[in-house]
């Protein structure tokens, strides 16, 4: 059920909160301010800035808006978009659509979490990837098929998209010095 | 004439490297000024062969495929600057048979007639295949609300996002419910996962969307639309704002469209947040208001009462997008494709283990297997064609023993599955039915609103069940409490999503019921698919020790030295198959 998405209070695997600026939430309140059936554009809004929600945007639209934070709170946890928890820099969405589980998607993810050595949902330590699972990017054809930022992968297995992953953080390396 | 080179630039096509190949060709063009026309389109359905670019010059059309940027090097210089096409490369072409042409022969493009044919961002060229005709006809020539619903009735158009329902009966109680606030509103939700029809339609052909939305709204006397839209197709959302805008400043959206004094009609894309259940109209409209999407008890339905309680319509993309080619072509034209209860034509996203995997659209009526093997081109390595599943997660396998069934409402549901939206998901030898059954489930499962008790709990026993009987750990009567679990979720849900979530597991059950009893009483995955059951060895006689598998193990589980045979440790290999399937010499085995 979506209730499922409730976020794990577990210290160990939460990763902390990094200081944000509110300010930029200013514009966004204003345009939806009043406007009936904003809350999922504030939120989504939101996200765009942050990455996430952090819990102290969600106080600060609900103050300013009048919007209940348990309305908003409910609005997050039902759709899978919303994430309440901070992420990694590249996020893999690793397709499970039906063409790709037909396909072997589940190989892609098995392999992909061995190599990060994190579990499906959940973010590297050094806040470089995040690992999830999504439904159909569109690609079938391609099946199956990643997504990391803007850039797609298809006709993978778990060795290639093992390898798009060392590349990237070889690149991040070569990047940070 | 000048050459024509045409880059296709949908989802797909940018995907497998399109966008790369374009500007290609554009940095060549400039670089060493060769005189051709640059275009870009969308998705023709050909996704098999993407990236795809097509050239035209006076002797007819090619159309290239699998062109890379070096590929496209080539083309370029020998077909456009030398006049010599390279026909190793062409899947399609008007002066010479090639293997692809039955792909495109055996369909019938009605609803995509404009997709791959022209660049979807320039209104200019829809125009030229003539979008917006049909609403300026009915504003013309003055046509009546009630007649346009009576034309659509007439043209036997039942909805495409899976219910089937007869559009015109729709259309006609929205129109008899007065009200100074009405809506149209266009379903882009498209949450089967696995189907893409909708977003090839958005991204190939924005405008006729638009124009069927238009056409719905001066037909039940609305002036407000709103698409719905999922949030993971951008491209989409992109082009259908692109083709919004340019409606509206030429006058065919906003106040006093196509000259007409108080016909007003404005549309704008609200994108959806990723919950499967909003595609459920109810749900979709709760989502739009900005709630949690649960759906809600019908009656009142949403022609009496639907968004901000106005009476609404709301169509599927698909829908709407053979709207106005049944207003240019009339419904007789339209009910002469298709049988007599299912009239017109129907686009499907043909996937999994097909060698031509892409949307056609095909006149209803045709049989499963002219799609997969005249269309389709036959199972990808010729393997065994098993089982196809049409309607995701609400709908059921097909197995090959009655691939002679047609393709319409009537016969579809008659084997259990449902038509659905248009995914088909073609299945071979290698696919297990036990595990594509709890697949379905797990997507349910997780998208069930929780609203009612047996979709929310009912489906995750189901679930237990199903992941114990591929884990090994089946156990006696668990077909039975499976089959009994399903008629009651069946029964006692409010929304299509419960009351059609068991039909996966039920059609896998009546038709693979030895499939079952395999994982159950042997303990043994009969399709080698279900991990837990599967265990993966050298075999030393075969193997040569050439350490391609140690290599490429993801998690290195196989030792060897070189030229010896190779060993797997069992308690770190993570079954995935990699070794199995890169092995030169069937070394490996798999038990
Ligand atoms: C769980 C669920 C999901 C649905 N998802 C979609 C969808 O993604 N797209 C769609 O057009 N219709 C979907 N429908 C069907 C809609 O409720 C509605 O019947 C349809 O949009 C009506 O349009 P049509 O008559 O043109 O088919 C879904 C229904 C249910 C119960
Ligand atoms: S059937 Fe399932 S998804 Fe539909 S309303 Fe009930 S709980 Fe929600
Ligand atoms: S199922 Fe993976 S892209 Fe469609």
């Amino acid at each position: 059920m979506r209730v499922e998405r409730l976020p794990v209070k577990n210290e160990e695997t939460q990763v902390a909160e990094p200081p944000i600026d509110l300010t930029l939430l200013d514009d966004l309140i204003r345009k939806y301010k009043n406007k009936r059936g904003n809350l999922i554009p504030l939120l989504q809004g939101a996200q765009d800035i942050y990455g996430y929600l952090p819990r102290k945007a969600f106080l600060k639209i609900s103050r300013e808006t009048g919007i209940e934070l348990n309305e908003m709170y409910g609005v997050a946890t039902f759709y899978a978009q919303f994430r309440l928890q901070p992420v990694g820099k590249h996020i893999i969405k690793v397709c499970h659509g039906t063409a790709c589980h037909v396909q072997n998607a589940g190989g892609i993810t098995d392999a992909l979490e061995e190599a990060l050595d994190v579990a499906d949902g959940e973010t590297t330590p050094d806040r470089l990837f995040t690992l999830e699972s999504v439904a159909c990017l569109g690609c079938c054809s391609l099946a199956p098929v990643m997504m990391i930022g803007e850039e797609t992968y298809g006709k993978l297995d778990g060795s290639k998209a093992v390898k798009v992953i060392k590349d990237i953080r070889l690149q991040e390396k070569k990047n940070g010095g | 004439m000048k050459k024509k080179v045409t880059v296709g630039l949908g989802s797909c096509g940018i995907a497998a490297g399109a966008d790369k190949v374009y500007r290609k060709i554009e940095a060549l063009k400039k670089a060493e000024n060769i005189d051709f026309e640059l275009h870009k389109t969308s998705c023709v359905g050909m996704c098999y062969n993407e990236p795809l670019v097509e050239v035209e010059d006076d002797t007819g059309y090619y159309m290239y495929g699998g062109i890379d940027e070096k590929k496209a090097v080539e083309v370029l210089q020998e077909h456009i600057s030398n006049d010599n096409p390279v026909k190793d490369y062409v899947v399609l072409s008007d002066l010479f048979h090639t293997k692809d042409a039955e792909y495109m022969e055996g369909q019938v493009k009605i609803a995509l007639r404009n997709c791959g044919y022209m660049d979807p961002e320039s209104l200019e060229e829809a125009e030229e295949r003539k979008a917006y005709q049909g609403i300026k006809r009915l504003v013309n020539e003055s046509v009546k609300s009630k007649d346009i619903v009576e034309e659509i009735l007439n043209s036997g158009l039942r909805g495409r996002g899976g219910g089937g329902f007869p559009t015109g009966m729709k259309w006609r109680f929205a129109l008899n419910n007065d009200s100074s606030e009405k809506y149209v509103i266009c379903n882009a939700d498209e949450g089967d996962p696995g189907a893409f029809m909708d977003r090839s339609l958005l991204e190939g052909d924005p405008h006729a969307v638009l124009e069927g939305m238009i056409i719905a709204g001066l037909a039940i006397k609305a002036s407000h639309g709103v698409i719905y839209c999922r949030a993971e197709y951008p491209l989409a959302i992109k082009r259908l704002n692109i083709a919004i805008e340019q409606a509206r400043e030429i006058g065919y959206l906003g106040k006093d469209i196509f000259g007409k004094k108080g016909f007003d009609f404005d549309i704008y894309v609200k994108e959806g947040a990723g919950a499967f259940v909003c595609g459920e109209e109810t749900a979709l409209m709760a989502s739009i208001e900005g709630k949690r999407g649960m759906p809600r008890k019908r009656p009142p339905f949403p022609a009496a009462s639907g968004l901000w309680k106005k009476p609404s319509n709301i169509n599927n993309v698909e829908t709407f997008a053979n709207v106005p080619w049944i207003i240019l072509n009339g419904a007789d034209k339209y009910a002469s494709y298709g049988t007599e209860k299912s009239k017109g034509t129907k686009v499907f996203a043909l996937t999994g283990k097909i060698n031509h995997g892409g949307l056609v659209e095909v006149p209803m009526g045709i049989t499963i297997h002219d799609v997969i093997f005249k269309l389709g081109g036959g199972i990808q390595n010729d393997k065994e064609f098993k089982a196809v599943q049409l309607g995701g997660p609400s709908g059921g396998c097909i197995p090959a023993y009655l691939d002679d069934t047609k393709v319409d409402y009537d016969s579809v549901n008659a084997t259990g599955a449902i038509m659905g939206s248009g995914g088909m998901v073609v299945m071979d030898e290698t696919t297990c039915m036990v595990d594509m059954a709890r697949f379905f489930l797990d997507f349910t499962q997780k998208e069930s609103c929780g609203k009612c008790t047996f979709c929310r709990i009912g489906t995750k026993r189901m679930l237990e069940i199903l992941t114990r009987i591929t884990e090994g750990e089946g156990e006696e009567g668990d077909i039975q409490n499976l089959e009994e679990l399903a008629y009651k979720i069946k029964d006692n849900s409010l929304c299509g999503l419960g009351q059609t979530a068991p039909n996966p597991v039920l059609t896998t059950i009546k038709y693979f019921r030895d499939e079952y009893e395999a994982h159950i009483k042997e303990k043994k995955c009969p399709a080698l698919s279900c991990k837990q059951l599967l265990t993966y060895e050298v075999d030393p006689e075969k193997c040569t020790g050439c350490r391609v598998c140690a290599i490429k193990c993801p998690v290195n589980a196989i030792d060897g030295e070189k030229k010896q045979p190779h060993v797997i440790r069992q308690e770190d290999c993570i079954r995935c198959g990699d070794c199995y399937n890169r092995c030169k010499f069937d070394a490996i085995v798999v038990h």
